[in-house]
């Protein structure tokens, strides 16, 4: 009898198991980003995919020395009706770090975001109905030489 | 409980605002001694400028710990810069400060 039931709660703990492997439970589904947010990140990165080459200003490092904090400037303050910058970091579970809706401001935004490997760094900026991307390589140096 | 702190300079008729906010931004997908850390980041955060929204942003967990944002507003010395911030455990914070 005993057998029985260890064998019962074997099973369903392997159901579980197999569900978090198929992908129904990840981790990232539970804890990471809002739905909201991540509809968000999805049509930012197909507007990414189909935006022009900018004309404004985006610094970014080349290498960053810690992923953790990863300086980013983006300056479109020569463009006129800037009414959305946003920056995209290709490698991160959700691409889109931060997405600021201008109205009135200067199309200037300075921040610092986290990047968890060496990926493609996007900046968008929409103007008078119209997105442009300026894109940067950034290279993250976990534990010292440059790779 | 979270602090801000914001410092609007104005020159030449622009503000330059540079705030830091003080929150921890977890991911939710950091692990700690095996454990995931649950999500506590930033969801959304307002600037207004004499009490007319000027940026209107949508912050991912991606933003850096304690994050950093610098915007410019046509403005002069003495206009009111309001900051409000809204994190995803429904917490929110807010500072005014008057340009300098």
């Amino acid at each position: 009898m005993k057998r029985r039931l260890f064998l019962k709660s074997a099973m369903a703990g392997s159901a579980v198991a197999t569900a978090v492997g198929a992908g129904l439970l990840t981790p990232s589904s539970v804890f990471a980003a809002s739905a909201k947010f991540k509809g968000l990140s999805n049509s930012a990165v197909s507007n990414a995919s189909g935006a022009g080459a900018g004309s404004f200003k985006f610094k970014a490092p080349k290498i960053a020395e810690n992923g953790a904090v990863v300086p980013m400037e983006v300056n479109a303050s020569k463009m006129s009706n800037v009414s959305n910058i946003s920056v995209l970091v290709h490698q991160n579970s959700t691409p889109l770090a931060a997405s600021f809706n201008l109205t009135g401001a200067v199309g200037f935004v300075s921040t610092r975001v986290k990047m968890g490997k060496s990926s493609q760094v996007d900046a968008l900026v929409t103007a008078g109905g119209s997105t442009t991307k300026v894109s940067k390589e950034v290279k993250v140096t976990i534990g010292g030489c440059g790779g | 409980m979270a602090k801000i702190k914001l410092k609007p300079k104005a020159r030449k008729g622009v503000i330059s605002i540079k705030a830091l906010i003080k929150h921890p931004m977890e991911t939710g997908l950091r692990k700690k001694k095996g454990k995931l850390v649950p999500a506590n980041h930033i969801e959304h955060m307002v600037v207004m400028h004499n009490g007319n929204k000027v940026v209107d942003a949508d912050i991912g967990s991606s933003v850096s710990k304690d994050p950093y944002f610098k915007f410019k507003v046509a403005g002069a010395k003495g206009d009111s810069i309001t900051l409000k911030y809204k994190d995803n455990l429904g917490k929110t914070g807010s500072k005014t400060a008057k340009s300098k």
